[in-house]
């Protein structure tokens, strides 16, 4: 048990040191200069030589990047991660209030894009070759390749601008004291960007769990419960469900990456006040610490997310669990 | 009993008599346990050795003009190669087809004439008719073996299951702690008395055993057998579906002789004293074939027939003693 934490946590730091060197790395390479972004075209263009030199100096451009990135990882590791360029707070506070709203979007999607791929998947593999089948998988064909943030564009245009259901944009209402905003009020706000996240999410869930219900509908076990004298749903209820709980279970917790890739995009249309808006602002500013501070908290959230996969498998799965009481 | 005396006792158009008796078959209320008649299974598919574009659809039998009959109190053997369609014929029985499969011909259970339906009413049901599959891959990997004997229990019926398996567990030696492993930690032949009380757990009057004995040597399985020869003893039926033909002669009452998706011969195990008493030349073929007789393939034996039954013929002697030893565990 011990050597499984070590283990894991050694991997994490890793990770995330790889993360963020290469993010840092990246944003270096990057042709956007943080010192013009930061200080505005038009002051940029009547600026002097000598003041855009000491404005160089001062933002250190000329430092090495590799002293750059240990005194940002020294900085880190004393737990300051920085101020942002662009947001002009401190990292740690803009990641703070963003995570919230992310992590509730996120969250929303997961669990929808989960339970409904889970249940179509399962319907349409159980009716195999059926109308049902044949209705999900072109649903989830037509999903699967249309990009997140087209579709978010189209459901702003139809249930926002053309039927007026949901508010065009931002987590609460323009213009209302951040104490009045009421719980109905986010809800709403929060509704069009999560269907467009979870309806993308579904099509990879349900293609998957169709093709994982196949080999179970065909497995001698099944063949051998309905000889029994179960019928095909009993049978699917007893076994094909418990069997098909493991791969789904990896599967959905392996899908955070996809979701949170999707959240950058849809955060972006929806004007969204998440991380995934605040990581395009940074890449587009500059914004090195913004950026590696985003990063590295991404990947921290998907390395959660598979590890977690990966105890609940051992959990679940009594090859796995007495395997390795035994071992 | 005497040929003649048996038909007398038929009351059903079922006079089929293309198979001969022995003394334990006996016809419980004039019929069969089960019969099979003239039964035809096919697949539509496209002519294979027609050029691709011009390929037609056409029905292609797996199984053609079979027909089979278990009486009570007795052990039918079905005896064919590997991989031809004799695990078909036991879904085809339980009413287990694929929606796609063409099936033509006659089931008769219990003296009542089976659709699917009516098969989907009897099987795994009490006085119906139960599988033993093959091997431990039949039971659901995540579930405790002693729940999977119980089975699924319709509402009011839990208890009673599960006095029944205790009872099972009881009378084929399995410990209580069985029940709470997973199909996983079974030893061989726990799992093969683990899959015979799923199939008594449901009172069934005849059993499907689709090759019960995998990875047995002639001996063991012979002995691992003796459990079908007391159900049918009590007054069941058994359909013994196995590619080994000197274990269906050790055991069985008939022996059907399974070829190219029919039965070419169903008769009595003592025919197979000599081959003059038996009729179709394959099955004479598999009298010399087997080890203790010449071993000769005696007259015209075609090529298929020595891939069929080759290896089988001779796996009893052959069978490496790792696979005895893990049968004792």
């Amino acid at each position: 048990m011990g050597k499984f934490v070590v283990k894991h946590i050694v991997r994490l730091t890793l990770l995330l040191l790889a993360v963020s060197a290469i993010a840092f790395g990246l944003i270096a390479a990057s042709p956007v200069d943080p010192v013009q972004a930061n200080v505005g075209q038009a002051a940029w263009v009547s600026m002097s030589e000598a003041k855009r030199a000491q404005l160089a100096e001062y933002w250190g451009v000329n430092t090495p990047i590799w002293e750059r990135y240990v005194n940002w990882l020294g900085a880190v590791l004393h737990g300051d991660l920085g101020t942002s360029l662009r947001y002009n707070a401190p990292v740690a506070d803009v990641i703070a209030w963003r995570a919230g709203n992310t992590l509730a979007l996120m969250a929303v999607a997961w669990v929808v894009s989960g339970v409904l791929g889970f249940a179509l998947g399962v319907v349409a593999g159980v009716k195999r070759g059926g109308v049902v089948d044949k209705v999900v998988k072109a649903y989830c064909f037509v999903l699967a390749s249309t990009p997140a943030f087209w579709l978010g564009l189209l459901f702003l245009m139809v249930f926002a601008v053309g039927l007026g259901w949901f508010p065009i944009g931002f987590s609460v209402p323009i213009g209302k004291a951040a104490a009045d905003v009421t719980f109905a009020e986010v809800a709403h706000h929060m509704v069009l960007p999560a269907i467009t996240l979870s309806v993308v999410g579904v099509a990879q869930i349900a293609l998957h769990t169709r093709e994982k219900t196949i080999d179970v509908m065909e497995s001698d076990y099944m063949r051998f419960a309905r000889a029994r004298g179960l019928t095909t749903w009993q049978a699917v209820r007893r076994h094909g469900l418990r069997n098909l709980a493991l791969p789904a279970i990896t599967l959905q917790f392996a899908s955070i990456s996809e979701i949170f890739g999707g959240s950058v995009l849809v955060e972006q249309v929806f004007s969204y006040p998440g991380l995934g808006q605040a990581a395009v602002t940074a890449a587009l500013g500059g914004d090195a610490a913004l950026l590696c501070a985003i990063a590295v908290f991404s990947a921290a959230l998907v390395f959660g997310g598979n590890l977690i996969a990966n105890i609940l498998y051992g959990v679940i799965d009594p090859r796995i669990r007495k395997g390795e009481v035994s071992r | 009993m005497e040929e003649r005396a048996h038909s007398a006792e038929h009351t059903h158009l079922q006079t089929h008599h293309h198979h001969s008796h022995t003394a334990s078959s006996h016809h419980e209320r004039g019929h069969h346990l089960l019969q099979v008649s003239s039964l035809s299974i096919g697949f539509r598919m496209y002519d294979p050795d027609a050029p691709y574009f011009a390929a037609e659809q056409r029905v292609s039998n797996v199984i053609e003009d079979l027909s089979i009959s278990v009486h009570v109190g007795e052990i039918v053997a079905v005896v064919g190669a590997s991989g031809s369609g004799k695990t078909l014929l036991a879904d085809c029985i339980m009413g287990l087809y694929e929606p796609n499969a063409l099936v033509t011909g006659e089931v008769w259970f219990d003296g009542q004439n089976m659709g699917a339906d009516s098969l989907a009413t009897v099987r795994g049901r009490a006085g119906g008719i139960a599988l033993v599959p093959q091997s431990v891959s039949h039971l659901d990997p995540l579930m405790r073996v002693g729940k999977q004997v119980e089975g699924f229990s319709r509402r009011g019926e839990g208890s009673a299951r599960a006095a029944r398996r205790v009872k099972l567990f009881e009378r084929y030696g399995l410990d209580e702690s069985v029940g709470r492993m997973y199909p996983f930690e079974l030893s061989g032949g726990m799992a093969r008395r683990v899959l015979l009380c799923c199939a008594l757990a449901g009172d069934p009057k005849l059993i499907i055993a689709d090759e019960p004995t995998p990875g047995l040597d002639l001996d063991l399985a012979v002995k691992a057998l003796e459990d079908f020869r007391a159900f049918a003893d009590e007054g069941g039926g058994v359909m013994l579906i196995t590619h080994d033909i000197e274990l269906a002669l050790r055991v069985a009452d008939r022996v059907a002789v399974f070829r190219d998706g029919t039965i070419v011969e169903e008769t009595s195990v003592e025919s197979f004293a000599s081959p003059d008493l038996l009729k179709h030349p394959f099955s004479k073929a598999l009298w010399h074939a087997l080890p203790e007789h010449d071993f000769s393939w005696a007259g015209a034996v075609e090529g298929s027939m020595q891939q069929g039954f080759g290896a089988c013929v001779s796996a009893g002697g052959e069978k490496p003693s790792s696979v005895s030893g893990k049968e004792e565990a």
